[in-house]
């Protein structure tokens, strides 16, 4: 009997995954779908699901529309210099919070996370004026500095519980061997950190190739990423939903099968060191 | 070299002081061993030595030289930890030559002295594994090897042998006292065990609540205990504490009787007793004796071959030159 209620419950279970999964993957199948379909079957009522003339004149036209190399190109360098820029300022920064923590090393944590939860038009005024004072707008090195600043509360987290996990003595042991702060982090904390380190690098760097707020409002031409390429394609002519799902399969896809193939990492780096 | 001096130094973590202000020398080439009940800071003293806590008073001297001062990494000791401590993410190779590339020491330098240590650790074998792919004796020779390559002043040992199970502690406490008599330089070792003190020591050092109780050989202790703190502690089993009337006629508040200096007689001892629980090792035997005016039972260590039962008569009599006598305040009488 027990085992005949095992079965079942797994089954519903079974079924229950799926369906929640494949709702959450449906957008994107069926903006994969579209892609391949003419503006007209795109908006034709009822629906055409699998059955119609696949074409790829959707593709040509964006990449003929834009320049579809530099966004992908502006999003690797923002994506990946934000988050190399985060990790270099955050390793030394939750050696500190973890290592040798203070009275209130809790609070500061805690006031870092706050600073997520401040509206982000609250700071585009200062960030415009400072941007526009020093003259970096539509640049990537300024969008590579605030996305770096946004995701810099996370980063240090996430690395803060991963070092939590290190022994202290291990490090005590590198000191008494003669190795100095420079050494120790460089030679101990960093190798033995490396896969909290790795998880940290994918989310912030998947973090960062979404982020669509501070990439769409500072930047024209020279720094536009693939997020300013997708808006692109919902503006003055009107909408064009199959070269807009075209532009949006092209911007996702190379972070998506990124995602596919780190799954293993992302989850540990999800969970934030709390499952080993 | 390695001659350690601590001159009036105290530990406060905040309000607590762990450490009152104390003094020790260690001299060159000696073993010393910190030893007292856990939470005494035998291993916050180890630290202070190490540089891996800062001193609140005080000055710490290392061949002359103020240390107080001076990080860790800079003060020429190497540590052995109780979880040994070893870089996971290295083979044992690169374990062993970690603090002799922190010195920038040159390749061949180093392979050689690699070599030399692995041979006298038997490690020869297993330089290319990783420390998680080795038994926990041979992650501590791995500690230890780690230690000696880079000839430090003197080895600081945090309670190295705590993790390891009966028999392979005999084993490495040979070791490691082999090791000082080859290298002759400064051992520093911290343990709760009394055994391991007494075995390994040239020097003991007693510690209760962070005070010095006693510095001495280990025969010093064992044969004039300076209180009866001391008394209890050093020796197995534990020195019998007598007080009242039999105490009295020796003119003191407490004698002390160790088990092995009480002998069992026929008949018309100064104590008799009921035989309560016995322990056969075979070479001893151990007789825990309840004695009627007494409260705890009296421990006596009887030859092998003693055949008293358990509820038998028992009759003993102390070894009149071998009875220790302490004063009002727990000190020796002399």
């Amino acid at each position: 009997m027990a085992r005949a209620i095992t079965t079942q419950k797994k089954i519903m279970w079974t079924v229950l995954s799926w369906g929640i999964g494949l709702l959450i993957f449906f957008p994107i199948m069926w903006t994969f779908l579209t892609s391949f379909k003419t503006e007209a079957t795109a908006i034709s009522d009822p629906p055409v699901w699998f059955f119609f003339d696949w074409t790829l004149e959707n593709y040509a036209a964006v990449l003929e529309r834009s320049n579809y190399p530099l966004a992908l190109t502006n999003s690797i360098v923002i994506a990946l210099g934000s988050t190399l820029l985060g990790i270099l300022i955050a390793v030394p920064a939750a050696w500190a919070m973890a290592f040798v923590p203070g009275k209130r090393t809790k609070d500061v944590l805690l006031w870092m996370l706050s600073t997520k939860m401040l509206p982000a038009v609250g700071v585009l005024y200062p960030l415009v004026l400072i941007a526009k004072y020093f003259d970096i707008m539509d640049s990537r090195i300024l969008l590579v500095m605030i996305l770096m600043l946004i995701n810099l509360p996370i980063i240090v987290w996430m690395l803060y519980t991963y070092f939590r996990e290190i022994p202290g003595e291990i490090l005590e042991a590198a000191r008494m061997d003669g190795a100095n702060l420079k050494n120790e982090i460089i030679y101990v904390l960093t190798p033995m950190a490396l896969p909290g380190i790795a998880s940290t690098i994918l989310l912030n760097i998947i973090l960062a190739w979404n982020e669509a707020f501070w990439t769409i409002i500072l930047t024209t031409v020279n720094a536009a990423p693939l997020t300013k390429f997708i808006a692109s394609f919902s503006a003055p002519e009107g909408l064009f939903y199959a070269k807009l799902s075209a532009a949006s399969i092209m911007a996702i896809a190379p972070i998506l099968i990124m995602g596919w193939f780190s799954q293993k990492q992302l989850v540990r780096g999800l969970t934030f060191g709390a499952v080993k | 070299m390695g001659r350690i001096t601590l001159d009036k130094v105290q530990k406060k973590f905040g309000e607590a002081e762990v450490i009152p202000p104390l003094d020790l020398t260690i001299e060159d080439g000696e073993f010393v061993v910190f030893v007292g009940p856990s939470g005494c800071g035998k291993s916050t003293l180890l630290r202070l030595i190490a540089g891996l806590e800062d001193v609140t008073n005080g000055e710490i001297r290392i061949d002359g030289n103020p240390a107080t001062n001076l990080p860790p990494a800079k003060r020429g000791l190497a540590m052995v930890f109780q979880s040994y401590a070893l870089y996971p993410h290295m083979s044992v190779r690169k374990n062993i030559a970690f603090p002799m590339k922190m010195a920038g020491m040159d390749q061949a330098e180093q392979d050689r002295r690699i070599t030399k240590a692995a041979e006298a650790l038997n490690l020869t074998d297993y330089l290319d594994r990783r420390p998680g792919q080795l038994s926990g004796g041979q992650r501590q020779r791995v500690a230890i090897g780690r230690a000696i390559v880079r000839e430090p002043a003197a080895f600081l040992f945090d309670e190295p042998l705590s993790n390891l199970d009966a028999a392979l502690r005999v084993g490495m406490r040979m070791e490691i006292s082999e090791l000082h008599a080859k290298l002759q330089t400064t051992m520093v070792y911290v343990t709760h065990d009394q055994v391991e003190a007494m075995t390994m020591a040239d020097k003991i050092v007693v510690l209760r609540a962070g005070h010095i109780e006693q510095v001495g050989s280990p025969l010093e202790l064992y044969h004039s205990p300076r209180n009866t703190f001391v008394a209890s502690f050093i020796g197995s089993p534990k020195m019998n504490l007598l007080t009242g009337d039999i105490a009295r006629s020796h003119d003191a508040t407490t004698i002390g009787i160790r088990p092995e200096h009480l002998d069992v007689v026929e008949r018309d001892g100064t104590f008799v007793g009921r035989v309560g629980v016995s322990e056969h090792l075979g070479s001893d035997t151990f007789f825990h004796v309840h004695i009627p005016q007494m409260e705890e039972p009296m421990t006596v260590r009887a030859g092998g071959e003693v055949g008293l039962r358990h509820g038998d008569t028992i009759h003993l009599h102390p070894q009149a030159d071998k009875i220790h006598r302490f004063d009002a305040q727990g000190l020796r009488v002399a």
